[in-house]
C-alpha cells in the first residue's frame, strides 16, 4: 500500500468536490435544510384544531362552556354554525375538523336534572388529529362538568366530594419541549445517514460513467487504496456536518446536551463509517450515478425515518418488523444519540448498540471491498 | 422543389452556445446534384452546421436556406425535403431490418401505395435483400450504416445530409458506402456530407474545410490543392524515419515536416532549391535516402498548412 | 531488434456470450517498434488492448507485457506500461497540471523527476501555455495529447493506445506522432490501434484484425511484396464510370474508387494494361492515365477482407 497513491486519490477527490457545485450544496445546505425542516415539521403537538360551534341553547350556561373551547390554544373557533346542515357542510369542506353542538335546553336540563349532554362531531379522515381533538374536547367538557358539580354542591351547602375517577392529562399538553428533544436527535441521525450514504454512493459510479475508471484501473493503484483515498474526504466532511447538526440541535432547537462531546463524536465516527460503507457498496454495484443515488436515498431515508424508532416506537411495531430493525444501523444510533443528548449515561450503557454498529460496519466494509474489482465486465 | 441551382445556401451563419462560438459566420452554397463535403476535425462545427440545416438547431444569426426554405423560419417544412443520417445512425437495435425501414417510412409519411417499392429499393441499395428479418443488432457496423442510409432516404428527398457516416467503419465498407453515395447522386440527389477522414474528401465534388467554427478554404479538391497550399511539398523516403524527421525539421528551407504514410512530407518554400539541401542534410546524418521528389499535396497537407501559421517562416526562407 | 519482445501474445481468446471477440490471437511487439492494429469496428482491437492492459480478464491464452504475465498477474505489469483508452480517460474537472500530478503520483514518480519531465512533454505537445486549464475545456486534439503526456510521465516501457487520434485535427495528430517517434530511440514498444490507413502505413509492422483473428501481420513493405497481384491506377474525371465498366472485365479481380482514381486489382499489370485501355476507349469513357502502382495498405486490406467475406 502506498501512502502517495492514497494521498493522490484523496487530493483528486477533494479538488473534484470543490469544483462541483452540486456536491457542495449537498454537503453544506442539505443537512441544515433537512434538520430545520424536520425539526419543525415533525411536531407531535397538535394545536389550533379548527373548531365549528353550533349553539342551539344560546344561554349564559352554554356560552360558559363554549368560551372554554375558545380560550384554549388547542382549538381555534373558525365558524359559528346556524344549522346542522351548516355544520356538516363545514366538515365536508374541511373548514373544521371538530364541531361541538350544544343541544337546546342544555342549561334547562343541567339546572333541573343535573345532567346534560354535549355533542361533538369529528372529521376522522385524519384519524390522528380527530383522536387528539376528541381527547381535548372530552377533557374540556369534563373539567366543565367538575366545575358545575362543585358549584352545585356549594350552592346546596354540601361538601366537595372527590371525583370517583380522576382525569389524567395526556403528556403532550405540557411537554412540547420534550417531544422536540426526543425528535431532533433522531433527525440528526437521518441527516447523517442520508448525507453520508448519498455522498459516497456517487463516487465510484461517477468514474465508470465518465470513462475515467477504465484508465484508473490500468494503473498500479490498488483497490483498497482507491477505497481509502476516496472515502477519506467524505469522512471528514461527514464529521463536520455532524458537528454542525449537533450545534444546531443544541443552540437552535434547545435540545439539552447532558453527555460528553467526545462520546458523541466517537459514536458518530463509527456510524459514519457504517453509512459511508453502505454508500460505497451501492456505488460499486451500480452502473449509473442516477441509480446509485436513488438507491442510496431509498436505503437510508425511508428505513431511518420509519423504522429507526426516532418517530414510531419500535416496541409498537409487529414483531417481524422489529426483527428487521435489528439490521438497521440507524436504530442503534438513534438510541445512542438520545442517550448522549438527553440522559448523559456512560458508554457502557450503550455497549450493545456500539457492538451492533461495529459488526454492521465490518460486514459492509467487507462486502464493499469484495464487490469492487479492478476489471471491466 | 425550387428551380434554384443551389439547393443549400448559407450566409454568415453563426451559432453560439453561451460564450462558446461553435459556428462563426460561415457562408457557402451547395449545388443540386453534387456531393458537397464538410471536412474538419472533431469539434470544428460540422455537426452543429448540419443540425442547423436540418432544422434541429436554431441559428444565432445569419441565414440558411435548404431547397429554398428558410430553416430558421420553417424548420418543419425543411424536414419534409431532406433526409438526415446522424452520426450514431439512430437505428433501433431491437427491431428487425424491415421494421426499422417501416418505422422510418411512417415517420416520413411515405404513402402506403409507394411503400412496397420504396422498401424494395432501399433493401436493394443497401445490399440487404434477403436479410429483411435480421435483427438490426446482429448487423456489422458497415451494414448498419447502409441500412441507416436507406432509412434516411425512403421518402426520396432531394437533399440528404450525412453526418460522419463512415465514422468507425472499416476501410472496405467505407469505400462501398461512398459508392452508394455516388449512385444516389446519379439519381439527382444532392448529398451534403461531413467527415474527418481527409482521404474521403477526395470523393466530394466540392469541399469546405472547417476548423474551429470558421471556413478555412472552399473549392474542388484540385482547386484546394493548387490554390491553398502554402509552399510546395516534397516526398522524402528515408530510413530510419524518426531521425529523418528530426533532420528534416532542422534543415534550412524546410517549413514543416511530418510523417505521412511510410515516408516523410516536407513543406518548403521552393522545391527546386530545397531538394539538394535536403539530400545533403539527410546524407550528412548517414540516413539512407530513397525517393526524393516534389509531389502534389494531399488535402491533409493543405489543411495543416492552412491551420498552422507558418507564413512568417515561409517568407523568411525565400 | 535483437532484444526479446516487449509484448508477447499467444493464443489469446475472449468471448462475450456467443461472440468470439478475440480468437487465438498471437503476435509480438519489440522494443523500439510501433505496431499498428487495424480493423473494422467490432474486430476485437479494443478487447485485445484491454486484456493487455490488465483491465479485462482473458478466457484463455497467454500474454506478457514488459516481462510480466498479464493474464495471471496483471498488477505487476502496470508499473511498466501505459494505457490510453478509446474514451478520454482523464478528469475533465481537473486542470492539465493536476491531471499530470495525479498520474505521476499513481506511478510513484517523485516531484523532482516529475517537474522537468512534465515540462518537456508539455512543450513537445504544445500544451505549455495551458497548464492551468481544465482538461474539459481543451479541444479534442489537445485532450489526446494531454492523455499521451500523462501516459508518458512515468517513462513506461510499453505503451498501449486505443485509437488515440480518432477525429483529432491533423496538426495535433502530427504532434502526437512526432512524440511517439521520439520515444522509439529509448526502446519503448508501442501498440497502437487505428482506423486511419495512413497511420497504419507508418507503423513498423501492421496487423489486420477481423472478427477477432489476425489476417496478416508484417511490415507494410513485406506485405505489399506478398500482395497476390498488382495494381493499376486509372486517373479519370469520372472514376465511378471507369470502375463500373472495368469491374466486369475478367482480367480485373476487383476495382475500387480511391479518391480521384480507380485501383484495379489484376494479376499482372503490364499484361493487362493494353486490353483494359482498349475497353475504356471502346466504351468512350475518358481517362487521363493508367499505370502500375505499388499496392497501398488499403488495397491489402480490401483484398484480405474480401477474401474473408467470400
Amino acid at each position: 500500500m502506498s501512502g502517495r497513491r492514497i494521498l493522490a486519490m484523496t487530493r483528486k477527490e477533494v479538488i473534484q468536490i470543490r469544483r462541483d457545485p452540486l456536491s457542495l450544496m449537498v454537503i453544506i445546505a442539505l443537512p441544515l435544510i433537512q434538520l430545520l425542516i424536520f425539526g419543525y415539521a415533525v411536531n407531535l403537538d397538535i394545536k389550533h384544531i379548527p373548531l365549528c360551534v353550533y349553539d342551539r341553547d344560546a344561554t349564559q350556561t352554554s356560552q360558559d362552556l363554549l368560551k372554554r373551547f375558545q380560550a384554549t390554544d388547542y382549538f381555534r373557533v373558525v365558524h359559528l354554525a346556524d344549522s346542522y346542515r351548516d355544520v356538516v357542510r363545514q366538515i365536508d369542506y374541511g373548514v373544521c375538523t371538530v364541531a361541538v353542538v350544544v343541544p337546546p335546553q342544555f342549561s334547562e336540563r343541567l339546572r333541573s336534572n343535573g345532567q346534560a349532554s354535549v355533542q361533538a362531531l369529528l372529521d376522522a379522515s385524519d384519524a390522528n388529529t380527530a383522536n387528539i381533538g376528541m381527547a381535548y374536547a372530552l377533557s374540556i367538557v369534563q373539567a366543565y362538568s367538575e366545575r358545575v358539580q362543585i358549584d352545585w354542591r356549594e350552592r346546596h351547602g354540601l361538601a366537595a366530594v372527590a371525583a370517583a375517577v380522576t382525569f389524567q392529562p395526556r403528556t403532550w399538553f405540557n411537554e412540547d419541549l420534550v417531544s422536540m428533544a426526543a425528535i431532533v436527535p433522531g433527525v440528526v441521525a437521518i441527516v447523517m445517514a442520508v448525507v453520508g450514504a448519498f455522498l459516497t454512493s456517487l463516487t465510484i459510479a461517477r468514474e465508470w460513467e465518465r470513462g475515467t475508471m477504465e484508465q484508473l484501473i490500468s494503473t498500479p493503484v490498488g483497490k483498497l487504496e482507491i477505497q481509502i483515498g476516496k472515502l477519506a474526504p467524505y469522512f471528514v466532511i461527514g464529521m463536520m456536518d455532524t458537528a454542525v447538526c449537533a450545534g444546531v440541535a443544541v443552540w437552535w432547537f434547545g435540545v439539552p446536551f447532558r453527555g460528553s462531546w467526545t462520546v458523541l463524536f466517537g459514536c458518530s465516527m463509527l456510524f459514519l463509517v457504517v453509512v459511508m460503507s453502505l454508500g460505497y457498496l451501492i456505488s460499486v454495484t451500480s452502473t449509473s450515478q442516477l441509480g446509485a443515488s436513488q438507491l442510496a436515498m431509498l436505503a437510508t431515508f425511508l428505513p431511518t425515518f420509519l423504522l429507526s424508532g426516532f418517530l414510531f416506537p419500535i416496541e409498537q411495531m409487529p414483531v417481524p418488523v422489529q426483527w428487521v430493525t435489528r439490521v438497521l444501523p440507524a436504530r442503534y444510533f438513534v438510541f445512542i444519540l438520545r442517550n448522549v443528548f438527553l440522559k448523559g449515561t456512560s458508554v457502557r450503557s450503550m455497549a450493545g448498540q456500539l457492538a451492533a454498529l461495529a459488526i454492521i460496519a465490518v460486514v459492509l466494509i467487507t462486502l464493499a471491498t469484495r464487490a469492487f474489482h479492478k476489471k471491466l465486465e | 422543389m425550387s428551380q434554384n441551382a443551389s439547393s443549400v445556401v448559407v450566409e454568415n451563419l453563426t451559432k453560439r452556445f453561451g460564450s462558446f462560438t461553435a459556428v462563426d459566420r460561415i457562408s457557402f452554397a451547395a449545388r443540386r446534384g453534387e456531393i458537397f463535403g464538410f471536412l474538419g476535425p472533431n469539434g470544428a462545427g460540422k455537426s452543429t452546421t448540419i443540425r442547423i440545416l436540418c432544422g434541429l438547431l436554431r441559428p444565432t444569426s445569419g441565414q440558411a436556406r435548404v431547397a429554398g426554405i428558410d430553416v430558421a423560419a420553417s424548420p418543419d417544412a425543411v424536414r419534409q425535403q431532406i433526409g438526415y443520417m446522424s452520426q450514431k445512425f439512430s437505428l433501433y437495435n431491437d427491431l428487425r431490418v424491415v421494421e426499422n425501414l417501416r418505422f422510418f417510412a411512417g415517420l416520413y409519411s411515405v404513402p402506403a401505395r409507394d411503400l412496397p417499392d420504396r422498401l424494395a429499393w432501399a433493401l436493394r441499395m443497401a445490399g440487404l435483400e434477403g436479410r429483411e428479418q435480421f435483427p438490426t443488432r446482429a448487423l456489422a457496423v458497415g451494414w448498419k450504416q447502409r441500412l441507416a442510409l436507406g432509412c434516411a432516404v425512403l421518402h426520396r428527398p432531394p437533399i440528404v445530409f450525412l453526418d460522419e457516416p463512415t465514422s468507425g467503419v472499416d476501410p472496405v465498407s467505407r469505400r462501398q458506402f461512398w459508392d452508394l453515395i455516388h449512385h444516389m447522386v446519379d439519381e439527382g440527389i444532392t448529398v451534403f456530407v461531413t467527415t474527418h477522414y481527409m482521404d474521403e474528401a477526395e470523393y466530394c465534388n466540392r469541399l469546405v474545410l472547417i476548423d474551429r467554427g470558421r471556413i478555412v478554404a472552399m473549392g474542388t479538391p484540385t482547386e484546394l490543392k493548387n490554390r491553398y497550399m502554402k509552399g510546395q511539398l516534397l516526398l522524402v523516403e528515408c530510413e530510419p524515419l524518426g531521425p529523418g524527421l528530426e533532420a528534416l525539421r532542422g534543415t534550412p528551407g524546410v517549413v514543416d515536416a511530418a510523417v505521412f504514410g511510410s515516408s516523410l512530407h516536407a513543406v518548403v518554400a521552393d522545391a527546386q532549391s530545397a531538394l539538394p539541401k535536403v539530400r545533403e542534410c539527410l546524407e550528412a546524418k548517414r540516413l539512407r535516402v530513397g525517393r526524393l521528389e516534389q509531389i502534389p499535396p494531399s488535402l491533409e497537407d493543405v489543411f495543416v498548412s492552412l491551420t498552422t501559421s507558418r507564413e512568417s517562416k515561409l517568407e523568411k526562407t525565400v | 531488434m535483437n532484444s526479446s519482445p516487449a509484448i508477447i501474445v499467444s493464443a489469446l481468446s475472449k468471448r462475450f456470450g456467443e461472440v468470439r471477440a478475440v480468437d487465438q490471437l498471437s503476435f509480438d511487439v519489440h522494443p523500439g517498434e510501433i505496431f499498428g492494429l487495424v480493423g473494422p469496428d467490432g474486430a476485437g482491437k479494443t478487447t485485445a488492448l484491454r486484456m493487455l492492459a490488465g483491465v479485462l480478464d482473458a478466457d484463455s491464452g497467454s500474454a506478457s507485457v514488459a516481462g510480466f504475465d498479464v493474464v495471471r498477474d496483471p498488477e505487476g505489469a502496470k508499473h511498466h506500461l501505459s494505457y490510453m483508452s478509446q474514451r478520454f480517460g482523464l478528469y475533465e474537472d481537473l486542470t492539465v497540471d493536476e491531471n499530470i500530478r495525479f498520474c505521476a503520483d499513481l506511478f510513484g514518480v517523485t516531484r523532482k523527476k516529475r517537474e522537468p519531465r512534465s515540462a518537456e512533454l508539455l512543450a513537445a505537445a504544445g500544451l505549455s501555455d495551458f497548464r492551468t486549464r481544465l482538461a474539459g475545456n481543451l479541444s479534442g486534439g489537445m485532450k489526446q495529447k494531454l492523455g499521451l503526456v500523462c501516459a508518458l510521465i512515468h517513462t513506461p516501457k510499453v505503451i498501449l493506445l486505443d485509437e488515440p487520434t480518432n477525429g483529432v485535427d491533423p496538426v495535433s495528430r502530427r504532434d502526437f506522432w512526432r512524440i511517439l517517434y521520439s520515444l522509439l530511440a529509448g526502446g519503448v514498444a508501442i501498440l497502437n490501434s487505428t482506423s486511419y490507413l495512413d497511420e497504419a502505413e507508418r507503423c513498423h509492422r501492421v496487423g489486420l484484425l477481423y472478427q477477432g483473428r489476425l489476417l496478416f501481420c508484417d511490415e507494410p513493405g513485406a506485405l505489399k511484396k506478398k500482395f497476390p497481384g498488382e495494381i493499376l491506377a486509372v486517373h479519370a474525371p469520372e472514376p465511378a464510370r471507369v470502375r463500373d465498366l472495368l469491374a466486369k472485365a475478367d482480367a480485373v479481380r476487383s476495382a475500387l474508387v480511391v479518391g480521384d482514381r480507380v485501383h484495379l486489382f489484376v494479376d499482372a499489370a503490364a499484361r493487362r494494361l493494353p486490353e483494359l485501355r482498349a475497353r475504356l476507349e471502346a466504351a468512350g469513357v475518358a481517362y487521363s492515365s493508367m499505370q502500375s502502382v505499388a499496392p497501398s495498405i488499403e488495397d491489402l486490406f480490401v483484398s484480405a477482407l474480401e477474401g474473408e467475406r467470400s
